[in-house]
């Protein structure tokens, strides 16, 4: 296709892609506000509108309208920039994720991607890297040792699971053979003995799956590993000199995290968009991404359940635990996945 | 002629980066301007055809080295800098001294005789990597891991609190 076709039918897919992922940002909130809720034995938000489904709006409009402060002593310039940071990051690796085949639209073959790089993990894994910025410059620049404590140690342990995380992922690698995602995904497809679908959980990664799992509540700052945010440890940590729109982009770029990195865990594990496909060919462009929308929904969901189940670690728990456990885990991982790999 | 355009805006982007890393006066605006002269740097390897090592320079060093460094300055707490006489009479004669050694450099560089090469005849895939650094490069890849091991049991002893005046107690923890 010329370059023209190429750069409408791109600007076409970002907008589509942003507005989903802010839609499922919203709606990801609203969904742990209710599981949560229904987990602790209440109903959560039931007012605005049927299942308190428009409560997201009303939150947004709240973080419109309310106060935006800026504290007299605060590093103004990067204290404003940091929320820009981490949103930026976060929404940023989006770019990346394939969520189905190649649709076909009026003769021209368009990949629902929007750029298909060969080296597309190492990117998303390059940007999950850059987005600990955010936090470590708002924890600094909002002038408050509650701020700065939190700030630290949030940066500290994102950067040490980052490294199980991408350790994990190397032994899907190994099988794969490629770093571009969609080639990941293809290389799962088919099945074992007729009905077990090849997905890479099922076929040997399933340590490193939960490795994976593991690194990414500690990447994303979620429970168990959530002391950098919690309220009741240093205040609110790094966005407590924080106010409306500002915390708003904290928190959307929280959960722009949880959903990239279910949509990794989908690709890379449970086998992106291979499920049932049947029916007329409008049918089998859409039950893909229904399928990988349904995983990532199911991963997103035991992030949320994790939460209204387990407690707090402690920080020197939680550090502990990522260098001396979860490494050498995922180490073991590769070695196992090489051996098997290479006597094949 | 995008190849040229885009290597120029990406050099202009990091010499601008390096220029503002040395101009700022609070050490975190000059680390910060590191990060981005490290993502013009990454930009211009993936102009080069080496689409893994400018992924790397991402993720190894502005993502964790640079991080290390704000990490420092952040805790130093280290203040902006002063402009004494003494860091005028620097600006006075170093800023024409460092114009004029990289225009030597430069001139150096372009007569020197060294041949070209064309974009993508190096290894850029990471498989391509991957052969030269376990196959053809072993010994000294094994050999470069055992120098940063033994670079990191230093830094652990070097940074060890002093022994406890009671060993047996630590013991037990």
């Amino acid at each position: 296709m010329n370059i023209t076709t190429f750069i409408i039918a791109s600007l076409i897919k970002t907008v589509v892609a942003i507005g989903v992922l802010l839609t499922g940002v919203a709606y990801s909130v609203w969904l742990e506000r209710k599981v949560i809720g229904h987990m602790q034995n209440r109903w959560g938000p039931t007012r605005v509108g049927p299942f308190g489904l428009l409560q997201p709006l009303a939150d947004g409009l709240k973080f419109v309208f309310k106060e935006d402060l800026t504290p007299p002593h605060v590093y103004k310039s990067l204290y404003l920039a940091a929320p820009i940071i981490s949103l930026v990051f976060a929404l940023t690796s989006i770019a990346l994720i394939p969520v189905g085949n190649n649709v076909t639209i009026g003769g021209l073959s368009i990949p629902l991607q929007i750029t298909d790089v060969n080296i597309g993990l190492l990117i998303v894994l390059g940007i999950t890297s850059l987005g600990v910025y955010g936090i470590a410059l708002s924890g600094w620049s909002s002038n408050n040792k509650y701020s700065l404590l939190g700030g630290l140690r949030a940066s500290a342990q994102m950067v040490s699971y980052e490294i199980a995380l991408g350790l994990s992922l190397v032994g899907v690698l190994i099988m794969a053979g490629s770093l571009s995602l969609r080639e990941i995904v293809d290389a799962q497809s088919g099945f074992f003995w007729g009905f077990i679908p090849r997905w890479n959980i099922f076929h040997g990664q399933f340590f490193a799956f939960f490795i994976y799992l593991i690194a990414a509540y500690a990447e994303t700052n979620r429970v168990p590993f959530d002391l950098p945010e919690a309220e009741t440890e240093l205040v609110a940590g790094y966005h407590t000199e924080y106010s409306s729109m500002k915390f708003a982009m904290f928190f959307m770029a929280e959960y722009t995290n949880m959903i990239t990195v279910a949509c990794i865990a989908t690709l890379l594990f449970l086998g992106g968009w291979h499920g049932p496909v049947f029916g007329p060919p409008i049918l089998q462009a859409i039950l893909p991404v229904f399928w990988f929308l349904a995983k990532v929904f199911v991963f997103i969901f035991v992030y949320i359940w994790v939460r209204g189940t387990l407690p707090r670690f402690r920080y020197d728990q939680l550090m502990r635990f990522g260098w001396r456990y979860l490494l050498p885990l995922a180490i073991a991982n590769i070695v196992v996945t090489a051996l098997v790999v290479a006597l094949q | 002629m995008l190849h040229l355009i885009l290597f120029l805006a990406f050099g202009a982007v990091c010499v601008a980066g390096a220029v503002n890393l040395l101009a700022q006066r609070h050490p975190i605006n000059s680390a910060l301007s590191l990060v981005v002269v490290m993502g013009a740097l990454a930009g211009e390897y993936l102009l080069l055809g080496a689409e893994f090592l400018g992924a790397i320079q991402v993720i190894v060093y502005a993502g964790a080295i640079m991080v290390v460094f704000v990490f420092v300055i952040m805790l130093l707490n280290a203040g902006e800098e002063e402009r004494t006489k003494g860091s005028r009479v620097a600006l006075l004669f170093g800023v024409p001294g460092m114009l004029t050694g990289s225009l030597l450099i430069a001139w150096v560089l372009m007569h020197s005789g060294m041949g070209s090469i064309e974009v993508g005849a190096l290894p850029g895939p990471p498989k391509a990597i991957a052969r030269l650094l376990f196959h053809d490069f072993l010994l000294p890849f094994e050999v470069t891991s055992v120098l940063v091991l033994i670079a990191i049991m230093g830094a652990v002893v070097l940074a060890a609190r002093p022994e406890a005046a009671q060993p047996k107690q630590e013991e037990e923890n």
